[in-house]
């Protein structure tokens, strides 16, 4: 990556708080419902109802300040930010302005550069805000109207702004995934974006490397993304753009109004959306509605200690105690806690974390993803898992005479004994297979021959063969055994 | 420090109002002679003062993550001007409102 | 002596000992209203039947000898801002004309609760922003007292119906005055509660730090039986503060022993009315026949009330009626037409070629909005939005709003260190006595002076009380302003009712039979 320029980037990420009530009012928060069929009066904005915080909505956004390391304001307070908006009932958001609930903490991410290296993105602050409803625009009968759904508007929204810590595109991408996975284990937010529970808007520009030192081009805030794939697409096209444009005009930050543009997923391109320089102005003010909030060293403490093993914190620890590798620890980590919790289990069972790392993400894991469903569903316990384990590891069956046996398992509810029994395994005497071997080599004088000749290849066949007379052989031992008894030949 | 024309204008447009020609002149006035007074605050010292932007000081006031009943639709979306039974209708959201 | 005459305290002793029943009670209010309201325009809407459909289940309740609340079937009559379920809460502004709110306030409910029978909506300066009620959209308030004078504002509707006896009671609500004013005016009892003892929710804001609901009533007695009714926690209002509320009807009658009175030199001076003047100076006196010690107190940035209230709540109120753009409730201009005149502008900019102009045309939805405010807003309205948006924006919050917020804290601060000394504040509550209709509509920074004695009680957060105490040699009525610390409200209902029982103004009553 030897370009003339670096890419800088920040990211302001929207999550959705996992509450069941609205930031201000008791309706459902739940995805998916009918059109305005979640609505009061107070998230429709109507006149004279009045906003009431939910607690949760607070503690939570505590829990996912502090796990992004950042520091808690012992007072913060609700702000409005005016703006007019269809979906946006009130002409304003409940907001924070200038005393958010919590701000200077940072997200460590992998470095896209240098695997197993971290880098660490400082995060600017995280508040709290109420979201607004959906506008639909529906063009029928020649007549060009938008569509308000109020569902939405009042979900409670923890807006997170990292300082321009951001390299690269993909950097963008790896900060978005351990932010997620962060807010996952945390239980604030299940982040899913296709449900728009996570949205990102990106502020991109370029330091370009002159003659009179670094130059920063005009920032541009992109939009639209709806997916990882999508920030990351963006970003890099959105680079490039900003890259041309540079040589073609030379503009500098401060030479142009920052622009907004929108991501056009078909088309793969950013285009810039209308915006007028009078909507910029919120006219922020305290909202008299709404009290204060304080919160004691010692809630932010216990709050703390609710927060469990953040998923970097594990990955060392199932590194150091279970042997496995990085890569690993990480893939299993990001799957997230239940099946760490099962993996652990399932490697306590067989004391091997490095063949129960092999078994959840080779079976387990397939399985989960052909099946749809969640670890918690997985018919087989891990202690079951790890006796299976626990025979294949001691040889009394290959690896995949046991995914055999998984399959029993998966498919009967037997334990791993009785599927073991079931599908009538059981170790090879050593006697018996040196037998088996020597009649197979004296039914194959072809084969023999060409081991004879070094065409070790051919030991195949006698193994083949040598399951079809008892499915139980170990084919490893097979092999090693018939090419013993041909050199003794 | 009275309002100009071209400021009247602005707020026109940021307060989503539509003022006339002759409104904006008649506003430009009045606003000019409020603000005018409005510096009788400047004689006062402030700087070490807190602002006060709530009447009572009440904090942390909350309720809690309990699901209370919505609005039947029609009722939701009955002071609505237009609506089609299911959503609320504006002329078409194109671009920045 | 009719039914009409009356006080809401006596008219409760004689529904409770059967005398009358409160059908009886509400048809002679209706009667009433029906007789005199063509002149007065006190009511923006008067719902006989269902006032007298309210008023037969509470003599039902009372035949059958349940529990009834309180207000056992009196009549009370609501300022039109406060949401009454499937009933219209129109603000009495055009945006809201059709507006049926889908829910009560919490005050509606609490009077159904206790037995109170709605007679209808009152006529107010719309979205309660005026101080002569001449800003309604739909109809003037005139004074009982003399019917080519306003009634003061924003109650002015709620008002003039308790002076005129059209409603032994009304509900209403004070950001600037606007309870204690038109009640001056109108030679009856108005009272502002502290900020938190009622709760806000199902009052259309005008300025939230600052609204307040509370009673006006023709005597002491009958506002603190109203206030009863009305005060009290509600978990739906963050700023509503839970604290007891204390039993004020049993307690009024009881004087308040070695009062110590406040008066306060700078609020006697330029610009108050002689005998405006002159009528707060002798019932003064009358507190100091009563026993009372009448000390000197000082409020150094009372003169600044007008002007930090003016940027205060006009901030607040641009925020609060943002709301109002032909989306989700009220108005909205015909879009079709919106849309066509904006369709000619294009093409007379095109025309022109005014590039400039045709980058900051309005798109079809920002006219949308623009031209429903501005239809429906009448011009005080905008007025204030106007004041608000430009105080709020980049660049002016730090010298308007956030000036403003620092002065009030100094406001405050002013009225703790007072009441170190005195027991309450009296004052005079309006500069003058009630104007000629039309005097001030084209003079609005005359119009907010007159705020001038009452901003600071909100601007406070305090409690504040109108009670008689004189008329003017026109036979115009002139009101005391009592204040009294936060949650002092008892301590002022006694302290007004003392002065009452030993005067004789709140007895008068305006002649509405002819000249
Ligand atoms: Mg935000
Ligand atoms: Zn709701």
């Amino acid at each position: 990556m030897n370009k003339p320029y670096a890419i800088i980037i920040g990211l302001e990420v929207h999550v959705q708080l996992l509450t069941s009530s609205k930031l201000f009012c008791g309706c459902s928060t739940a995805f998916g419902a009918a059109p305005n069929t979640q609505t009061c009066v107070v998230c429709t904005g109507t006149p004279g109802a009045l906003p009431v915080m939910n607690r949760q909505a607070y503690l939570l956004s505590v829990k996912a300040a502090l796990g992004l390391n950042c520091q808690i304001a012992r007072l913060t307070k609700w702000d409005r930010k005016n703006y007019y908006y269809p979906d946006l009932p009130k002409g304003y958001q409940i907001s924070q302005y200038d005393m958010p609930l919590s701000r200077d903490g940072h997200l460590d991410i992998p470095d896209p550069e240098q695997e197993g290296q971290v880098r660490r993105i400082r995060i600017i602050r995280a508040h709290l805000e109420e979201d607004a409803g959906k506008s639909m625009h529906d063009e029928v009968a020649g007549k060009a109207d938008s569509r308000i759904d109020l569902n939405r508007a009042g979900t409670p929204l923890l807006e997170i702004v990292s300082q321009p810590d951001l390299r690269s595109p993909a950097e963008a991408k790896n900060y978005l995934t351990e932010l997620k996975l962060l807010l996952n284990y945390l239980g604030v937010s299940d982040c899913n974006m296709q449900e728009g529970s996570l949205r990102v808007d990106a502020n991109i520009n370029l330091h370009v490397a002159t003659p009179e030192g670094n130059v920063a081009t005009p920032i541009v805030e992109v939009k639209n993304m709806n997916s990882f794939r999508a920030v990351e697409r963006a970003l890099a096209y959105e680079a490039q753009r900003q890259w041309e444009l540079w040589q073609e005009t030379g503009q500098r930050i401060g030479d142009v109004p920052k622009q907004t543009r929108g991501w056009e997923e078909e088309a793969q391109i950013t285009r810039p959306q209308r915006s007028k320089e009078e909507s910029s102005d919120y006219r922020y003010f305290p909202d008299p509605d709404l009290a204060p909030v304080t919160i004691s060293e010692d809630a932010i403490a216990h709050v703390r200690q609710s927060l469990g093993e953040l998923p970097a914190d594990l990955r060392t620890r199932l590194v150091g105690q279970f042997g496995i590798t990085p890569y690993d620890s990480d893939v299993l980590v990001s799957q997230g806690r239940p099946l760490v919790d099962y993996f652990i289990a399932a490697a306590e069972a067989c004391r091997d974390g490095k063949a129960a790392a092999n078994w959840v993400q080779q079976s387990v894991l397939r399985v989960l993803n052909e099946r749809q469903m969640p670890i918690e569903q997985f018919p087989v316990p891990p202690a079951e898992l790890g006796r299976l384990i626990d025979e294949v590891q001691s040889g009394k069956m290959e690896t995949s005479r046991g995914r055999e046996v998984l399959a029993e398992m998966l498919a009967t509810g037997k334990s791993a004994a009785a599927a073991i029994d079931a599908l009538g395994i059981v170790q090879v005497d050593e006697a018996d297979l040196e037998t088996l071997c020597a009649e197979l080599l004296a039914s194959n004088p072809k084969v023999v021959d060409d081991l004879k000749q070094g065409r070790l290849k051919a030991a195949g066949a006698l193994i083949g063969q040598a399951k079809k007379r008892n499915p139980n052989v170990n084919a490893t031992r097979v092999r090693e055994i018939c090419l013993q008894l041909v050199q003794r030949m | 420090m009275p309002i100009s024309h071209q400021q009247v204008t602005r707020v026109s447009l940021l307060g989503r109002l539509l003022l006339s020609e002759e409104e904006t002149e008649t506003m430009t006035a009045q606003l000019g002679q409020i603000l005018t007074y409005m510096q009788l605050l400047d004689e006062v010292d402030t700087d070490q003062v807190e602002p006060m932007a709530h009447a009572v000081e009440v904090s942390d006031v909350f309720r809690g993550d309990q699901l209370a009943p919505s609005l039947a639709r029609d009722l939701a979306l009955a002071n609505a001007p237009q609506h089609d039974g299911e959503c609320y209708r504006v002329p078409a959201v194109l671009g920045d409102a | 002596m009719s039914l009409t005459d009356l006080s809401a305290v006596e008219l409760l002793d004689r529904l409770d000992a059967r005398h009358v029943t409160s059908t009886e009670v509400v048809q002679a209010f209706l009667d009433r209203i029906e007789r005199y309201d063509r002149r007065i325009g006190a009511f923006l809407r008067v719902d006989r039947e269902a006032a007298l459909d309210q008023a037969a289940a509470v003599d039902r309740k009372r035949q059958a000898g349940e529990a009834l609340g309180r207000l056992g079937g009196l009549p009370v009559a609501i300022k039109d801002l406060l949401a009454t379920q499937g009933e219209p809460t129109t603000c009495a502004s055009r945006m809201l004309e059709d507006f049926r709110p889908p829910y009560d306030a919490t005050v509606i409910a609490r009077l159904k609760a206790a037995d109170g029978v709605i007679l209808g909506k009152t006529n107010m300066d719309e979205f309660a922003m005026g101080g002569s009620t001449e800003n309604s959209a739909f109809r003037l308030t005139r004074n009982p007292w003399d019917t080519t004078r306003i009634p003061g504002g924003s109650s002015g509707g709620s008002a003039a119906a308790v002076a005129a006896a059209m409603a032994p009671l009304s509900v209403a609500s004070d950001t600037g005055g606007s309870i204690r004013a038109p009640a001056s005016w109108c030679g009856v009892v108005g009272l502002k509660p502290t900020y938190g003892r009622v709760s806000r929710y199902g009052l259309v804001a005008f300025a939230s730090s600052l609204d307040q609901i509370g009673p006006l009533a023709r005597t002491v007695e009958d506002a603190a039986l109203l206030l009863e009714v009305l005060a009290g926690h509600d978990p739906r209002d963050s700023t509503s503060v839970d604290r007891p509320v204390p039993n004020y009807t049993s307690s009024v009658g009881r004087p308040l022993e070695r009062l110590r009175l406040g008066i306060v030199p700078e609020l006697f001076g330029d610009g108050l009315d002689a005998e405006v003047a002159a009528a707060v100076r002798v019932a003064v006196d009358v507190y100091r026949s009563l026993g009372a010690t009448v000390q000197e107190v000082s409020l150094p940035h009372g003169k600044y009330a007008v002007a930090t209230y003016y940027i205060i709540a006009p901030c607040e109120a641009s925020s609060n009626l943002a709301r109002y753009d032909g989306v989700h409730y009220g108005y909205r201009t015909d879009a079709q037409k919106a849309a066509a005149r904006l369709e000619a502008e294009r093409k007379a900019l095109e025309q022109a070629g005014d590039r400039a102009g045709l980058d900051n045309l309005d798109t079809a939805l920002v006219r949308m909005y623009r031209q429903t405010r501005s239809e429906a807003f009448g011009p005080e309205v905008k007025r204030r939005i106007m004041l608000g948006t430009y105080a709020l924006s980049a660049g002016y919050y730090d010298a308007y709003y956030l000036k403003a917020m620092k002065v009030r804290r100094l406001v405050r601060e002013d009225f703790d260190r007072a009441f170190e000394q005195v027991d309450l504040i009296a004052g005079p509550v309006t500069p003058m006595p009630a104007y000629p209709i039309g005097e001030k509509v084209n003079d609005p920074l005359a119009m907010y002076l007159c705020d001038v004695y009452t901003a600071c009680t909100n601007l406070a957060g305090i409690a504040g009380l109108s009670i008689p105490c004189g008329f003017s040699s026109r036979g115009l009525p002139i009101g005391l302003h009592l204040q009294a610390p936060a949650f002092e409200e008892e301590r002022l209902l006694r302290g007004a009712a003392m002065y009452q029982r030993a005067t004789a103004w709140h007895t008068r009553r305006p002649s509405l039979d002819g000249e």
